[in-house]
């Protein structure tokens, strides 16, 4: 019992201390019966060799995107973290420290989460974020539950370029905590006019950039259509890269942008935890979710920051909070500003530019392959093939062979044959020359394969 | 003791001389990343852009993004530098109640980071996650088996988020019998996430007391039963350290008007291996993994809040799940029954922290785990016992894994609860939870956790006895300096508050410049 300090004499001791003649005699409380006599019926303990063997016998039986050629996205980037990053998030004074409500000992926390929240204002234009929430998903309900509040309005509009997941959390939290949402058919062909659903009712219209699907979308004419009745723009990403080549949605007119930061900092890990980024206009403030850091001065006079403005949070406000959540992504955060930080602006920039300048390259060599239809005129480092068969099973053949070829849109959205043929294809700077090539056949073949 | 300073607030008195720099020692000042970065520089060398097609569509940034830009020796001492600013539950006793700070095992660590689960993406065919499958299967299993509940929803993020996935299901499954329904009962100790979440659900909250002994007022409770609630949302052990014994009258009198029974399962980790809350008559539980299961906190998250169904409840959760399919595991990602409550989270939940919580229940086992429970409830108790004459405990008899004080043991002392926590953190503590639950007066709730050995419990105990008497011996002035031997003291948040200053700008540059 490596972990447990106390030893049999110690918990002996212990109990004549306090008076009691054993452990289970302080479980009194517990209604007879319901006080289990012997462990449950589970594995007993083992040694950190034994764990490590069980644990990295299950890891063995997957396929690992670093192991072969892939081309995943759909709202989750394999890049290259520098060794730092995971070096530094893994000193245990950050690690293993809890929420910084005690300011004069973890100001190294606060001033990080400080630094955080300016470059993630930075990165989106806005004026001001906060300390992070869940995910990118999460993020962005909160965003529309923002706009519900400061529009006192309860209808929002969802363009067809957002993440499925997204639109989902958004229909399950307006189902069952009481607004409308008005969603457009999935748009991957960058087509759609939402223009027309936007009225007096809408609190909001959440809009994805890079889209979904890849495109790159103007706001402006958007932005300018929601202000002219009074709702708000929400501008979401989900490739937190992006921002160092494709224009911040602060300089479109949007009034909120959230993100997905995954892509900063943090490793794929099968989907999380990951980190949501939250920016907006300075007016919509004392609106906002979610912790925040500020700066301030000691009795000294010395510069330092503490956690403000709680009186928006739940441990506080009760039922008045505007948000029920407690717990964000600190470490995940501080993944994304180590990251952030050792790329700058002119590392971000390049990194941006490569990703840009490789997936467009891909997407030449794809699109000559019979039958593969480019959909996208514009995008970043993710496009979506029309492919001449259903892409599930395309990517399970592709899978066969080892190449790890894509996220088929069918995966995300259920029920919904005109989508089933797409294929989203994404490809960062861990994609080499040599694993463009093992797709381009995987693909071929797999294309034959299938029926 | 002799060289602490007492009787005076004063900054001179606290730091000694000052030295040129401003640092102290191993105390060293740290600018701001900002006040450090040079344009062009970086500590990221990316490879050189090949030729390529521009498909930006005109929309490529105009302005600079403003990033400062450093070398990666910078870096690495820019956080190396921050971190020593930070306690932690590396460094030593880390009390607060109802945060349960305990050791975060490096194995855990260790293996997260493993090839074929750091590196797995989200929609890889699940042929080729098979064992990831596997794992989340297994990490279910266990959370069954040890709260003697059926069925498990792994997507929460954290415990607020399983919070609502709880009462989200709850509400389903009454909307789905044609039975809408208002209110939910919430005991005022609750913690601010219960009633924030089921506002956020669209319930009104109805508070219910606590009774003299700490625990729900069974009375208060059953008068306010009617066919309007819906449900409640009762913490057990609760927010005062102490185990509900009245928790299967309360399940039943809920049941019985049709509502369903909330476990806010923050304290779990006092009861595991030992009470199975399906026993007790709870409908849904959510699990902070990283409470019970130790998985880090990390300055404030992330964290992962799976939660436990009652049959009644199972049909309702959300997606996604994983199942036992034909050729091995399958996760459902689209709800086919038409009952799931809908999605909460991007992907399939917090993966990262599934790894790390069964890498620490594979350790313990589960023999072990009732020795995490013992020790955690024995701990908070010998705590109590060496504290009880000199503190004020708030109420009579044992607690559970922790041991909550009023502060009417500084009555008349001009010393408050704030200023005897910030005392805690110069004798080298992190202060216990303070004001809450609210419950009770100047609460101070201890949880000492079952990482703590018995001599760091004697030598805490020592502490927080010495600063009592100091108290009691009319030293109010050192209290209300306190902290003197930190790298920021007492720091002001009615600043912070009234102007708020959430960002670095580049005007501030430019004035420091000139």
């Amino acid at each position: 019992m490596r972990y447990l300090p106390l030893t049999d004499e110690d918990r002996r001791a212990m109990l004549a201390k306090i008076g009691v003649p054993s452990v289970e005699s302080l479980y009194r409380d517990v209604p007879a019966g319901a006080l289990l006599k012997d462990p449950v019926d589970l594995p007993r303990h083992a040694g950190e060799l034994e764990v490590e063997r069980a644990i990295g016998a299950m890891a063995a039986k997957n396929l690992g995107t670093g192991s072969v050629p892939s081309f995943l996205g759909a709202g989750a980037y394999r890049h290259h973290v520098p060794a730092s990053v995971d070096h530094l998030i893994q000193r245990g004074e950050f690690l293993t420290s809890y929420t910084p409500y005690q300011p004069e000992v973890t100001q190294g926390t606060l001033q990080y989460l400080f630094e955080f929240q300016t470059q993630v204002a930075l990165l989106t234009g806005m004026d001001v974020a906060n300390a992070s929430m869940y995910d990118g998903a999460t993020a962005t309900v909160e965003a529309v539950m923002m706009a519900n509040r400061v529009t006192r309005r309860k209808k929002a509009v969802i363009s067809g370029s957002l993440h499925p997941h997204y639109r989902q959390v958004i229909e399950t939290y307006g189902e069952h905590t009481g607004f409308a949402v008005d969603a457009a058919p999935y748009d991957p062909e960058a087509r759609e006019d939402i223009l027309k659903k936007i009225d007096k009712d809408t609190s909001c219209v959440v809009i994805q950039n890079p889209s979904f699907f890849g495109h790159l979308i103007d706001f402006a004419a958007l932005s300018e259509a929601a202000h002219a009745v009074g709702a708000l723009v929400i501008a979401v990403c989900t490739e937190a890269i992006s921002y160092g080549l494709v224009r911040a949605p602060g300089n479109t007119g949007c009034d909120v942008a959230v993100a997905e930061g995954q892509s900063i900092g943090n490793s794929l890990g099968f989907g999380g935890p990951y980190v949501g980024l939250f920016a907006c206009k300075e007016k919509f403030l004392r609106q906002m979710p979610g912790r925040l850091a500020g700066q301030t001065v000691d009795v000294d006079g010395k510069r330092g920051w503490v956690l403000t403005l709680s009186t928006r949070e739940q441990h506080i406000r009760r039922e008045k909070a505007t948000s029920n959540i407690c717990t964000n992504s600190g470490l995940c955060a501080l993944a994304f500003t180590i990251h952030l930080t050792l790329l700058g602006e002119a590392g971000l920039q390049r990194l941006a530019e490569l990703n840009h300048a490789t997936a467009s390259n891909l997407a030449d060599r794809l699109a000559k392959i019979p039958g593969v239809k480019l959909l996208n005129e514009t995008f970043f480092n993710e496009f979506t093939l029309a492919l001449p068969k259903p892409a599930i099973p395309v990517v399970e053949a592709m899978a066969r062979r080892r190449v790890l070829g894509g996220v088929p849109v069918a995966r995300l959205v259920a029920g919904k044959p005109e989508l089933e043929n797409l294929l989203l294809v994404a490809a960062t700077e861990t994609v080499t020359e040599a694993d463009m090539a093992a797709l381009e056949t995987a693909l071929k073949e797999s294309l034959a394969e299938v029926k | 003791m002799a060289d602490r300073p007492s009787g005076t607030v004063a900054a001179a008195a606290s730091s000694g001389p000052g030295t040129i720099s401003g640092n102290r020692g191993l105390m060293l000042e740290e600018p701001l990343i900002f006040e450090q970065g040079m344009a062009g520089r970086t500590a990221v060398d990316v490879p050189e852009v090949p030729k390529h097609q521009d498909r930006l569509g005109g929309l490529k940034r105009q302005n600079p993004i403003g990033l400062p830009g450093l070398s990666e020796p910078q870096v690495v001492r820019h956080y190396t530098r921050l971190s020593q600013k930070n306690y932690a539950i590396d460094m030593g006793v880390y009390p607060l109640g109802s945060c349960t700070m305990k050791h975060n095992p490096r194995l855990n660590e260790k293996a997260v980071r493993m090839p074929g689960l750091a590196d797995l993406h989200p929609m890889q065919p699940v042929s080729t996650v098979q064992g990831a499958l596997e794992l989340i299967d297994t990490l279910a299993h266990w959370l069954k088996v040890l709260t003697g509940m059926p069925a498990v929803a792994l997507s929460p993020a954290a415990g607020a988020h399983g919070e609502l996935c709880g009462i989200l299901a709850i509400r389903a499954a009454q909307v789905a019998k044609g039975d809408a329904r208002k209110r939910i009962l919430v005991p005022e100790s609750a913690h601010g996430t219960n009633p924030a979440t089921a506002a956020a659900a669209g319930y009104e909250v109805d508070p219910v007391p606590a009774d003299a002994r700490g625990r729900v007022d069974v009375a208060a409770f059953k008068a306010k039963l009617g066919p309007d609630v819906a449900g409640t949302m009762i913490t057990n052990p609760n927010t005062c350290g102490l185990f509900e014994n009245d928790i299967q009258e309360l399940a039943a009198a809920i049941h019985s008007v049709g509502g369903y029974f909330y476990c806010d399962g923050a304290n779990f980790n006092a009861i595991v291996g030992r009470v199975r809350p399906g026993d007790l008559g709870v409908d849904a539980m959510h699990i902070n993994l990283h409470k019970t299961f130790s998985t880090p906190h990390g300055g404030g998250g992330p964290g992962a809040g799976p939660v436990v169904f009652s049959d009644a409840l199972a049909p309702y959760a959300p997606v996604p799940y994983v199942v036992h399919g034909k050729g091995g595991f399958d996760l459902v990602e689209h709800d086919e029954t038409g009952k799931a409550f809908g999605r909460l989270k991007g992907f399939h939940g917090q993966m990262g922290m599934f790894v790390r919580a069964l890498a620490y229940m594979m350790s313990h086992g589960a023999d072990g785990l009732r020795h995490v429970s013992g020790d955690a409830v024995l701990n908070a108790n010998y705590l109590l016992a060496g504290l009880k004459d000199e503190l004020t405990p708030a109420f009579e008899g044992t607690c559970m894994h922790e041991a909550l004080f009023n502060d009417s043991f500084l009555d008349g002392t001009g010393v408050t609860t704030l200023d005897f926590a910030k005392a805690m953190i110069d004798e080298g503590y992190h202060p216990m939870t303070m004001y809450f639950p609210l419950v009770v007066h100047g609460a101070l709730l201890m949880e000492p956790t079952e990482t703590e050995s018995r001599d760091a419990l004697d030598r805490y105990i020592e502490s927080v006895k010495g600063l009592a008497k100091r108290a009691k011996a009319g030293d109010k002035a050192y209290f209300e300096g306190c902290p003197y031997h930190t790298p920021r003291r007492r720091l002001d948040e009615t600043l912070a508050a009234r102007s708020p200053h959430l960002r670095w700008k580049p005007e501030e540059a430019k004035k420091a410049a000139e």
